[in-house]
């Protein structure tokens, strides 16, 4: 489709700001809400300019504010976007996460509620699963939200749900029939963080960032309408949505547009040094291959699983291994970014390192997440064994 | 360049699966094997892989082929690769036609090319000298005397190269490399009985004349024609390592569920699925890389070259894992001869070592992307 390609070039080159065309350093990305700070003004109006065309949300449909694509013409949008150098407008879990389900599963009354001020950067959501003790055992979460008339009561304790601080609202597993079976009594309900009773609080992490949060519920009204899909029937959606989560981790190793991305290879030859163009260190360069090459293969696996989808095969349970392989992937991107950068890849802060390479360093901690946060690699290894290979419990 | 398959090459995939499954299971390489067949290979299968026109995917129309292509062949050897069968696929069909479809003389193609489309007629290409795949490093000599020249030196690991009419002798020559076409006979000849029970043989050249009319393409200009030949080779042969890994994979998932040891099925153990978990991601990340590859060769890309090195490095690494894992979950049965399972685990290791381990295939890729 030429034309669409072509107009959409022109409309990028003309509204992408020249600031967004830069590398988005992680403090500058945008997710929006109603805490959203802004570094620089661009990003507001780059932010703005794609929302006013849906393209913040480009195959959600026109009449939530969304673009209204093809699977195609997004690709396409991508690519372009790709090409130029166009910084992502708005990214959260709103669009990668909560948008998707409610288009499946919420009440035409839920999408014109929540899906405009998602495509707009309006409102910021986070998600409300992991608790204390139910973690890779997610079903058995125990915050518990009881029906009295028009509202539910709240009650109950999660964890890691990231820039919770942030947030306005959070999407929540919680139990509503707990004498049934641990999957059959769980519901999917949308919580407005302003009510009384909501409480988030930072949690540091490894790499001194405090990025994730714990978030207590102690007796938060919740309106009855905001129960997505039928009362304990929530497992159902919640595995959908860890879907498309898994999908938006998994896009880790291949979703920074390339052209910014510092190059292994140009990392190894400024510290470790260089010999007829090479590498000079030959086992450096060895595992810079093979990591190189798996990140490649893992690439090429994702278009084709685009063009699958496309030519009409069905979603398998491929978002699984996605989630999988895309997240070793970073954690070992990062483990080779360190061992060619030497002694300069082990600072904490301070002089005698250089702001990349500090950065590299705490990105390396964030890192580790990866494969924890979304269902760790031992569980999508299980989702893999048990829906695709059919192996038996 | 298209990452899913057109509905001709879903059509040859299909047939070629059929085909193979039923004239060609690993008890025919059994049978070779163990009837110690001095050709190593089944001379009725192979026309019939030329009467369904696979001999000539890579030769083009006005040559007499279909000029299908490399990801129709490749269809052809990951069916292949699946019952481990024994052909002249790659040495043939693919190297052969390749080099002679690309840099024959009008001559040299009449000559040649009708024979292999029926058949009838084996190509090897003799290329390697030391233990490892150096296609950069060719001592054999060819001296120009008159008209002709003189061929002096050994080769090895030639596929194919004991039952080969015509060898294809990748020889030094004043400023650089040279490929002549050799009559089978005319060389000392050595069958080496492999690990994986396919074949290959060591050749030496005696002060071997030849004329004018014995050399394939220009004088030094072997390499600029065998380097990109050698990249379908390497796309081709992760075809077939494709279809090898696939079918040990695939067998032992089966036998998860079916052996049971503590009353229940070992497939329940947390152990084995993560690892059979982890052998279905390595297989079908390889699968993209091989259809990539081959895509790439067949639509002139320029980043041809660098995919063949990705496939064949991934396919190294995916038959590796799934041969050995294979044996270790089948367990003491996986260590028997009667046992099929441990033929892919042999195989891999030969195929592997063929047009590029994965040492190999990592420094041509990071040469090619610039480090």
């Amino acid at each position: 489709m030429p034309t669409f390609r072509a107009t959409t070039r022109a409309w990028l080159e003309e509204n992408c700001p020249p600031a967004m065309r830069t590398f988005m350093p992680e403090n500058e990305q945008v997710a929006g809400g109603k805490r959203a700070e802004y570094v620089r003004p661009e990003q507001k109006q780059w932010l703005d300019r794609m929302a006013a065309k849906g393209w913040t949300a480009p195959t959600w449909p026109t009449r939530y504010g969304g673009g209204g694509l093809s699977n195609e013409e997004a690709l396409i949008l991508e690519e372009e976007m790709q090409d130029l150098g166009c910084r992502t407008p708005l990214r959260g879990m709103g669009l990668s996460m909560l948008g998707p389900v409610l288009l499946e599963y919420g009440t035409e009354a839920q999408r014109q509620t929540h899906l405009p001020p998602i495509i707009r950067g309006d409102i910021r959501w986070c998600q409300g699963y992991s608790e204390p003790e139910a973690g890779s055992d997610l079903a058995s979460l125990r915050t518990r939200a009881v029906l009295q008339g028009d509202h539910f009561l709240v009650n109950g304790h999660k964890i890691w749900t990231s820039n919770a601080h942030r947030s306005d609202w959070i999407f929540c597993l919680v139990r509503t029939d707990p004498a049934a079976k641990k999957h059959e009594g769980i519901s999917f309900l949308l919580i407005d963080m302003d009510e009384p009773g909501v409480r988030p609080r930072p949690i540091r992490l490894i790499s001194g960032a405090s990025v994730f949060c714990e978030t207590f519920l102690e007796n938060v009204r919740v309106p009855a309408g905001n129960l997505v899909g039928p009362l304990n029937k929530g497992w159902t959606i919640a595995k959908r949505l860890l879907e498309h989560e898994r999908k938006g981790i998994g896009g880790i190793a291949a979703r920074n547009a390339p052209r910014f991305e510092i190059p292994l290879e140009a990392v190894a030859k400024q510290f470790a040094g260089q010999r007829d163009g090479k590498i000079a260190d030959p086992v450096l360069r060895d595992r810079i291959a093979a990591y190189a090459m798996d990140a490649h293969a893992f690439q090429l696996t994702r278009r084709r699983a685009a063009e699958e989808a496309e030519a009409g095969a069905p979603p398998g349970p491929l978002s699984a291994m996605f989630k999988l392989q895309g997240t070793e992937l970073n954690k070992r991107r990062y483990e080779t970014l360190l061992e060619a950068e030497g002694f300069q890849g082990l600072g904490w802060e301070g002089e005698g390192f250089t702001t990349d390479e500090l950065r590299f360093t705490r990105e390396w901690l964030r890192s580790k997440a990866n494969t924890i946060e979304g269902g760790t690699s031992e569980v999508q290894l299980n989702i893999i064994a048990k829906r695709v290979l059919g192996l038996p419990d | 360049m298209p990452l899913i398959l057109s509905d001709e090459a879903r059509m040859v995939r299909d047939t070629a699966l059929d085909f193979f499954r039923e004239r060609s299971p690993i008890t025919a390489l059994r049978k070779l094997r163990d009837d110690n067949n001095a050709t190593g290979f089944s001379r009725v299968l192979w026309r019939q892989i030329a009467e369904l026109g696979w001999t000539g995917f890579l030769i083009p129309e006005e040559d007499g082929g279909s000029g299908f292509g490399m990801t129709g062949l490749a269809q052809v050897m990951e069916a292949s690769g699946r019952t481990l069968a024994a052909t002249p696929l790659l040495s043939t069909a693919l190297l052969g036609a390749s080099l002679l479809s690309l840099a024959g003389s009008e001559d040299q193609k009449a000559l040649y090319l009708p024979p292999l489309l029926a058949g009838d007629h084996i190509v090897a290409l003799a290329l390697e000298e030391t233990t490892r795949h150096a296609p950069d490093q060719i001592t054999l000599t060819a001296k120009q005397d008159g008209t002709g020249y003189r061929l002096n030196g050994q080769k090895t690991f030639v596929l194919d190269g004991h039952i080969a009419d015509t060898l294809i002798v990748a020889a030094r020559t004043e400023t650089g490399m040279t490929l002549f076409l050799v009559p089978g006979e005319a060389a000392t000849r050595t069958r080496l009985l492999m690990v994986d029970s396919r074949n290959a043989a060591r050749i030496r050249l005696d002060n071997l004349a030849v004329g004018p009319e014995a050399m394939l393409g220009r004088v030094n200009g072997g390499a600029d024609l065998l380097n990109p030949v050698l990249d379908r080779a390497r796309a081709g042969l992760a075809a077939e390592m494709l279809g090898s890994a696939n079918e040990a994979f695939d067998r032992t998932v089966q036998y998860l569920k079916d052996r049971k040891q503590f009353g229940v099925p070992i497939g329940s153990f947390q152990a084995l699925k993560h690892r059979a978990a982890q052998m279905f991601c390595e297989v079908e990340t390889t699968r993209s890389a091989v259809l990539a590859a081959v895509s790439a060769l067949d639509h002139k890309s320029n980043d041809a070259a660098t995919l063949a090195c990705l496939a064949k490095a991934k396919a190294n690494e995916t038959l590796f894992l799934c041969g050995n894992e294979a044996v270790q979950m089948h367990g003491g049965i996986g260590m028997t001869d009667e046992h099929e399972i441990g033929f892919f685990m042999k195989r891999s290791r030969v195929a592997q070592a063929s047009f590029g381990d994965t040492g190999f295939c990592r420094d041509r890729y990071s040469a090619l992307m610039g480090y």
